[in-house]
């Protein structure tokens, strides 16, 4: 505990000094939220850095335009900086703090973690009895899924939100209004923060150069994601409100909405681990990369064996795909607090209580 | 190394800035083989330049992220006011008229702009400000550069410029502290900037107080090229004593502070020397007007150091600054933290205290809020210092840039006293002393590094190929 406390000093003290240094240039001011947020404070309380943290996106547009990175003596590396925030930040706020430190920073934990799921995947299917219904049904049934993967994944749920609800208390949010939610699921939506400023892109893989490509994955994998979502979502109501069970034919909204979410997902996940691969790993929270690189191969992996399985459908590779698949699934749900995937809850409440903050104190111009 | 540095070279560029990239690009666009010799090493690359926000700009209407207009005579008397007269009518003139051709060239070539930032609205017409400040600017004109197939090397100290007759023949350069080697070119284009981070320079021309003032910009503009020109008998511009100064927190780093410490809190504060005493009016006028002319006071002050007071009432009313403030319960703990004799320090304040005489406060405009008996007065904004905590920051003198620069006529053409030189152009604050006899306008270092950068590249290409187009006729 008291190593994870020196950390967060060290974490936000460092981020302290460099902000205060921005806030008196504010020369990246158009590149993102963040530069407009500071404006309003002239000293950082520690809740501040939080907030400031999580409204970075780590498009490093800030670190290659900046007059005093390394070797001036000012050594500015915001990105890093914030990066390391944020993920103490969670690491901090999403408890148990030990389990978030080792998935967060250990990507063999996660395999391991992953073949786990999969072990007790292959061993349930093993051993429960044979379902009444068709397709994988007859192999797992839609019963003992739900009763798998509901705790499962409102569990973990139950845990981000008790994060996020601490994260809302130390940036001081206040009450926010169905507007800030709109404009920030809106601006979530497009990957405002992303884009940039001015729609070039961020300066992510390659250096000073502007890029689009990081966003378009992203995009690409949340999108993906979201729409894989819903597919499981129709599913389950087509299966409670009209007791229509999966198989579904390739014309049904469960895959009308998968497929393509499935593709996507492994598109843009791909694509972002290239990515990772060019980028310059002193400009994030260098600790973290390991991690960060089997969460985004955990998705792909989802959204693959996702996609294998549908094709598969009605071979004797179905019961090893199935436990493939919900296996993995397994494993991104229960360790959704403890990965990156926690990212995108943090986000957002960031960009609703920067709306908050916003419409309560207008930005200060500091006078000239 | 070596073999970057072997040409065949058309134009060569001496400088890695704003001035040299918009020549280099200019000149690779007319199909000029064109090599950039920086003296800084990768990092440090872009001079000055990478410490600037924005350039100024006419033009007629709403142009990019500039909002009304801004015409010729008005830009132009705005120059005449804060250089007193001392400019070239002609050359202003031109480079007015050619800065709203220059926003479309600059966007064009890579440059984003971004409307002016917080803190800054009464630049919101004249100014464009670039998105992420000159360090973008300058990395999108050397991947611009870079397309077009300029070579560029770092580290590449120009030493000699060598002339035969008026014309160049080859430059000396030293390349990561290496040898010297000789590189030659059709034509070259000089781009420098000043000599105001060669301390001894300054010493020798302002005087051993020199010394103690702190250099906003890079440490490799040390005038290196700008002597051995005049010291080859190219006319000089500009007065050699003046630079350009202004009071910025005394604990920035000895070169390469930038913007970030700058301080403006004089108009709400108490400013004394070193002894205590008060000199001169703080609140004269609104700090922008004013900003320019503080460096110089406190460069007159015994030590160069000034200490600017102000009590909590006047905290939020200025930009903030990089380093925090000395922070203390009274002016006399104040005095003792800053290093300065606590009774003289109080009844200085005191005495000043009992001048404020009540009124109302306006923090944006002169509000006539002025001391009573006081020498020297305040005219504006005098409230007692009585609130606190006190804060307290201390004044040095900061330069920007130099004068003293190479005379240029319209078309980039260095001149000597026998006329010009045949392939030598030069640009940017190497020539800025053409224009600029003294004072400074916000944003219009970079107007001149664009205007004449782009004009050096047109005139050197077109020198260099035309002489290539005669050869092959030949
Ligand atoms: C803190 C600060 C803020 C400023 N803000 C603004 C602003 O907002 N707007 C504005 O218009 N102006 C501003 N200025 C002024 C502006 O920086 C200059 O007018 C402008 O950058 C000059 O451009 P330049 O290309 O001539 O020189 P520089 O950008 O200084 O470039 C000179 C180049 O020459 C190189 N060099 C020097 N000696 C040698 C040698 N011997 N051999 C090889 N290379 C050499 C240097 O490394 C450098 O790359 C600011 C200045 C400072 C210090
Ligand atoms: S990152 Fe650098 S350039 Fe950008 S606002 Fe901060 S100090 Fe200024
Ligand atoms: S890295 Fe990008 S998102 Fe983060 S502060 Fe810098 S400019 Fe903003």
């Amino acid at each position: 505990m008291s190593l994870d406390l020196s950390a967060h000093l060290t974490a936000t003290a460092e981020a302290r000094r460099q902000i205060e240094i921005c806030n008196a240039c504010r020369y990246c001011e158009g590149f993102c939220a963040v530069f407009p947020a500071m404006t309003r404070e002239k000293a950082f309380a520690d809740g501040d850095l939080t907030h400031l943290a999580n409204l970075c996106h780590n498009c490093r547009g800030c670190y290659y335009s900046c007059q005093y990175t390394e070797p001036h003596e000012f050594a500015l590396n915001i990105p890093a900086a914030l990066a390391e925030v944020r993920q103490e930040s969670w690491e901090r706020l999403v408890g148990p703090a030990a389990f978030s430190r080792a998935f967060h920073e250990n990507g063999v934990a996660m395999a391991g973690a992953m073949v786990l799921g999969i072990a007790a995947l292959f061993g349930l299917i093993a051993t429960l009895p044979e379902g009444e219904g068709a397709g994988f049904y007859a192999f797992m049934s839609h019963n003992a899924m739900v009763a798998l993967f509901l705790p499962a994944f409102l569990l973990p749920l139950a845990a981000v939100g008790v994060g996020v609800g601490r994260y809302w208390r130390e940036v001081g949010a206040g009450r926010a209004t169905l507007g800030d939610l709109t404009a920030a699921l809106l601006a979530a939506g497009r990957m405002k923060n992303l884009s940039g400023g001015q729609g070039q892109g961020c300066n992510f893989e390659r250096e000073d150069r502007y890029s689009d490509a990081r966003r378009h994955c992203h995009q690409a994998v949340m999108w993906g994601f979201l729409l894989c979502f819903a597919a499981t979502s129709t599913a389950t109501l087509m299966h409670y409100l009209l007791a229509w069970p999966a198989p579904y034919p390739p014309l049904s909204p469960p895959k009308l909405l998968g497929v393509p979410g499935g593709v996507l997902m492994v598109a843009g996940a791909l694509g972002l681990v290239w990515l990772k691969t060019r980028a310059d790993r002193a400009l994030g929270a260098a600790r973290v990369w390991g991690g960060e690189m089997a969460f985004i191969l955990l998705l792909a992996f989802v959204a693959a064996s996702g996609l294998a399985l549908y094709a598969v459908s009605g071979t004797a590779a179905v019961p090893v795909l199935l436990a493939l698949h919900l296996g993995s699934v397994l494993t991104l749900f229960l360790l959704l607090p403890y990965t990156k995937m926690v990212h995108g809850f943090f986000r957002l409440a960031a960009l609703v209580a920067e709306e908050a903050m916003k419409r309560r104190t207008p930005v200060s111009s500091g006078g000239e | 190394m070596a073999n970057d540095l072997q040409g065949p070279w058309d134009v060569i560029v001496v400088g890695g800035g704003n001035a040299a990239l918009c020549a280099a690009i200019t000149a690779a666009e007319a199909g000029a083989r064109v090599l950039i010799l920086e003296g800084a090493p990768k990092p440090y690359r872009g001079g000055n330049s990478r410490h600037t926000r924005n350039f100024r700009c006419m033009h007629r209407g709403p142009l990019s992220v500039l909002t009304g207009s801004y015409a010729e005579d008005e830009y132009f008397d705005d120059l005449l006011l804060v250089t007193k007269g001392k400019t070239d009518e002609a050359l202003a003139r031109f480079v007015i008229r050619s800065s709203e051709e220059c926003l479309p060239w600059m966007e064009a070539h890579g440059v984003r702009f971004q409307p002016s930032l917080s803190g800054t609205l009464s630049l919101s017409r004249t100014n464009a400000f670039f998105l992420g400040g000159g360090k973008a600017l300058v990395n999108a004109y050397y991947n611009m550069a870079q397309d077009l197939g300029v070579t560029v090397v770092y580290e590449a100290q120009v030493t000699h410029v060598v002339l035969e007759g008026d014309r160049f023949t080859h430059v000396e350069v030293s390349v990561a502290s290496g040898p010297t080697e000789c590189v030659s070119g059709k034509s070259v284009v000089l781009a420098s900037g000043g000599f105001q981070s060669d301390v001894d320079w300054l010493a020798r021309a302002w005087g051993p107080a020199a010394r103690n003032f702190l250099i906003r910009g890079t440490p490799y503009n040390r005038g290196v090229v700008l002597r051995d020109m005049l010291d080859q008998g190219c006319e000089s511009v500009g007065d050699p004593t003046q630079c350009h100064a202004v009071a910025i927190d005394g604990r920035a780093p000895k070169y390469d502070g930038g913007i970030v410490t700058r301080l403006d809190c004089v108009p709400f504060a108490v400013v004394v020397n070193k002894h205590c005493e008060r000199f001169y009016d703080e609140g004269e006028d609104v700090w922008p007007k004013r900003y320019a002319i503080w460096g110089r006071l406190v460069a007159a002050q015994p030590g160069q150091v000034g200490y600017a007071l102000i009590d909590a009432k006047s905290y939020n009313l200025f930009m903030p600054s990089v380093f925090p403030p000395v922070k203390a319960d009274t002016i006399g703990e104040l005095g003792q933290k800053l290093g300065l004799d606590p009774a003289k320090l109080s009844a200085t304040v005191g005495a000043f205290n009992d001048a404020c005489r009540p009124g109302k406060f306006h923090p944006t405009e002169r509000d006539g809020l002025a001391t009573e008996g006081l020498t020297p007065p305040k005219t504006n904004w005098a409230r007692p210092l009585e609130t606190p905590p006190f804060y307290g920051y201390q004044l040095r003198p900061g330069v920007t840039f130099t004068y003293l620069g190479l005379r240029v006529t319209q078309d980039a053409a260095v001149q000597t006293r026998s006329g010009p030189l045949r392939n030598v152009w030069a640009a940017g604050e190497m020539i800025a002393g053409s224009i600029l006899g003294q004072g400074y306008l916000a944003g219009f270092g970079m107007t001149i590094g664009t205007v004449f950068g782009r004009v050096a590249g047109r005139q050197a290409a077109a020198h260099a190929l035309t002489k290539k187009e005669t050869l092959r006729v030949a």
